[in-house]
């Protein structure tokens, strides 16, 4: 099963590194990762998606709790929670097809944000299911390029994973 | 007080209470030497790194302190890692403290540069690049505290050169070591503890499993009074031998794959195990599904990571052994399974350690031989491999960090070095390092260490011409296809002159005890050089990944 793990890290040089070094040295699989700010000064904050039984992401969250600089992990799988993804989607766009693809644009609620003789690229958050779905209906015009982030999570109880 | 970056290392290193470092110099770490020479720390030049880290692991194993050593950059500090990572595998508190190149080469693939505190990440339990000579007296303080607490293990401090010429204010006292993201449980969840309790009170079979975390946190006692106060009998690990006395009737000396045959037969027997600072390896374990099977397991760890890692179990402890054993002790019942204990005493009986002696000089005779002669306080140490498993079962081991050895990642050549920091830090022991010619050979370069510094350690040299443990499964299990395994004969008693050391040499059964008793005597250090059958077997031994009680040699 795929977990959701929030991870509040030291902000030094390295962390990552030993983080991913963790991974592979233990074989467990990152789906995705991502890293960014936290609210603390000093402290950031990874989301990590891991594949695994109950057994392999207890041992994660142990063997990731045991480096000096990291500070706090939590599980958020089963926790109510919001996940966000972003992608920047660059697609095939002439005069003959712009409007069909700006009317899938609305549906999602994406935007788009460069336009040029032959493309668009468009921009669009939400959860991995979205995203997918939206892929696939522009998939027919010709994608020419995808940048994506992983998934950022963030509990709905007030108060989070302090 | 304005020290430069290098006098910080020596002057906190001093109020850290250290007596002594174990290193080599070079370019990148010349200063912290230069700070060194005269400040009254006894320092041990070792003659190749590896060495180094292994004395400073053997000195923390047979004194219970933080080993130091000190190596300078790119060679010097991958020369370390084989040290460190041993000493990563059986949690020895060790601080490596390395040389770096300057902070504005770091990068540029300069001289002697090495990618350290990268390479050293799996293998520590934390590592530093210190790139600013304000951080320098908080990270060395931070070092030793996270060395020495919760489960200890190696840490390392990379020193770019630059930062150990820079000048800043030093007052190593007013530094407060808080680390948010470290804090370790010690004192164990009550309910568990009482819990844990109950089913020692209710077992009808119960075994304990002690490992080296009972050692570590100096814990015998607590154990021994466990022990007898409900008659439990006690198997250990590997790196749990020394925790309980061997002599003592509860005692089922060691288990796993070259264990005592009644220690596996018991773990595989008992109704409830209760394991102790230990992390159920798979040379412990054999075939880990069927391992203990039919008992409730209790699992006491410093390192909650342990819990459920290897066996799943049903009451974890998570805290300091010695603390949560002087709880669990209070709600344990004064009790005796006659039944229980009446099986282990003929499992005993039945199934005692055998050799077969003969005319030739057996392997076993010899670790017997030192075992009579040797004082009670001897501290044994050994290589890796069928000398370092006929030292464990031959031997009788009654005291906690009076066997070292290299359990987990099985280092040959890591005797003879720990064996010379063993004796640097306990001066009134005798310390004998029970070796083999393939181990001897991997860190021989060390007997100008010991003459030099004239530290009288004793090597017995197993002398098999062979890489015998290799060589025993190739018999059992390769058909007797002796790939790589067969060795020239060497004269190590010659060796041993040639560097300054006394050497004997042993061919005749009958010369072996005057030859100890002469080593043991002689106020320096000697190499025994003991010529014994190349066929001899480890035995017991379990099959890899067979379960403990399928024994080849057992029945």
């Amino acid at each position: 099963m795929r977990h959701t793990i929030a991870v509040l890290v030291e902000n030094k040089s390295g962390v990552l590194a030993r983080i991913s070094n963790l991974f592979r040295r233990r074989g467990y699989n990152i789906e995705s990762i991502t890293v960014g700010k936290s609210e603390r000064e000093g402290i950031a904050r990874i989301t990590l998606e891991v594949d695994g039984d109950e057994l392999v992401i207890e041992q994660v969250t142990k063997q990731l709790n045991k480096l000096i600089d990291v500070i706090k992990v939590s599980d958020i799988t089963h926790d109510e929670m919001i996940e966000r993804e972003l992608m920047l989607i660059k697609v095939n766009a002439d005069a003959s097809n712009r409007s069909e693809i700006l009317q899938i644009v609305d549906i999602f609620r994406a935007s788009v944000v460069d336009v040029s003789p032959k493309a668009l690229v468009i921009e669009i958050t939400g959860d991995k299911d979205k995203l997918e779905a939206f892929e696939t209906l522009l998939r027919p015009f010709g994608i020419k390029e995808i940048a994506c982030t992983g998934k950022v999570a963030m509990v709905r109880h007030p108060k989070g994973i302090k | 007080m304005r020290l430069t970056g290098a006098q910080i290392v020596i002057e906190a290193l001093k109020q850290e209470g250290v007596e002594v470092i174990f290193g080599i110099p070079g370019g990148a770490i010349i200063d912290v030497y230069d700070a060194l020479y005269d400040s009254g720390i006894r320092h041990i030049l070792a003659h190749h790194e590896q060495g180094a880290a292994h004395m400073a692991d053997g000195y923390a194993r047979a004194t219970g302190r933080v080993g130091v050593c000190f190596a300078t950059s790119g060679p010097g500090a991958t020369n370390l890692t084989t040290g460190i990572a041993n000493a990563y595998m059986d949690s020895i508190p060790i601080v490596a403290i390395t040389g770096q190149v300057a902070t504005h080469l770091i990068g540029k693939d300069a001289f002697q540069e090495a990618d350290t505190t990268g390479i050293t990440s799996p293998i520590t339990k934390h590592n530093y690049l210190v790139k600013d000579v304000n951080e320098l007296a908080r990270t060395i303080k931070e070092a030793f505290y996270i060395a020495r607490t919760g489960r200890p293990g190696p840490v390392l401090i990379d020193i770019p050169k630059n930062v150990q010429t820079a000048v800043m204010d030093f007052d190593y006292a007013s530094i407060e070591v808080d680390i948010r993201g470290y804090k370790p449980s010690v004192t164990g969840h009550i309910r568990q503890i009482k819990e844990a309790a109950r089913l020692i009170n209710e077992a009808k079979k119960p075994c304990i499993l002690a490992g080296g975390g009972v050692i570590t946190a100096g814990a015998s006692e607590e154990l021994f009074r466990l022990a007898t106060k409900a008659n439990i009998p006690v198997a250990t690990t590997f790196m749990g031998i020394g925790s309980f006395p061997q002599d003592h009737p509860l005692s089922l000396k060691s288990a796993g794959m070259h264990g005592n045959y009644a220690a596996n037969y018991a773990l595989m027997e008992c109704d409830l195990l209760i394991a102790i600072g230990c992390r159920f390896s798979d040379r412990t374990t054999g075939r880990v599904d069927k391992f203990a099977s039919k008992a409730k397991k209790i699992h006491i760890d410093i390192d909650p990571a342990e819990i459920n890692k290897n066996v799943i179990v049903d009451v974890p402890i998570v805290g300091d052994a010695k603390i949560i054993l002087r709880t669990l002790i209070e709600y344990v019942q004064e009790k005796k399974e006659e039944e229980w204990i009446n099986y282990i005493m003929e499992l005993k009986n039945t199934h005692p350690l055998k050799y077969q002696d003969g005319p030739a000089i057996k392997p076993q005779f010899v670790i017997e031989k030192i075992c009579e002669i040797a004082p009670d306080n001897t501290i044994i140490v050994t290589e890796v491999g069928q000398n370092q498993m006929w030292s464990a079962l031959f031997y009788t081991h009654t005291k906690p960090r009076h066997f070292i050895s290299s359990g987990g990642l099985g280092t040959m050549g890591f005797g003879f070095p720990a064996s010379i920091g063993a004796k640097v830090g306990r001066p009134d022991a005798l310390v004998v390092d029970i070796a083999g010619d393939g181990s001897f050979m991997m860190n021989i370069q060390e007997l100008a260490t010991a003459v030099e510094n004239n530290i009288p350690v004793k090597v017995v040299v197993i002398n098999n011409r062979a890489l015998g443990m290799v060589r025993q499964w190739q018999e059992l299990f390769y058909k007797g296809r002796y790939s790589a395994t067969i060795l020239k004969e060497i004269n190590f008693a010659e060796i041993a002159r040639a560097f300054g050391a006394m050497g004997i040499r042993v061919t005749e059964k009958e010369e072996l005890v005057s030859a100890l008793d002469s080593a043991f005597e002689y106020p320096g250090p000697v190499v025994v050089d003991v010529v014994v059958e190349q066929e001899e077997k480890v035995i017991p031994m379990v099959p890899p990944g067979a379960p403990i009680d399928q024994i080849i040699g057992g029945n």
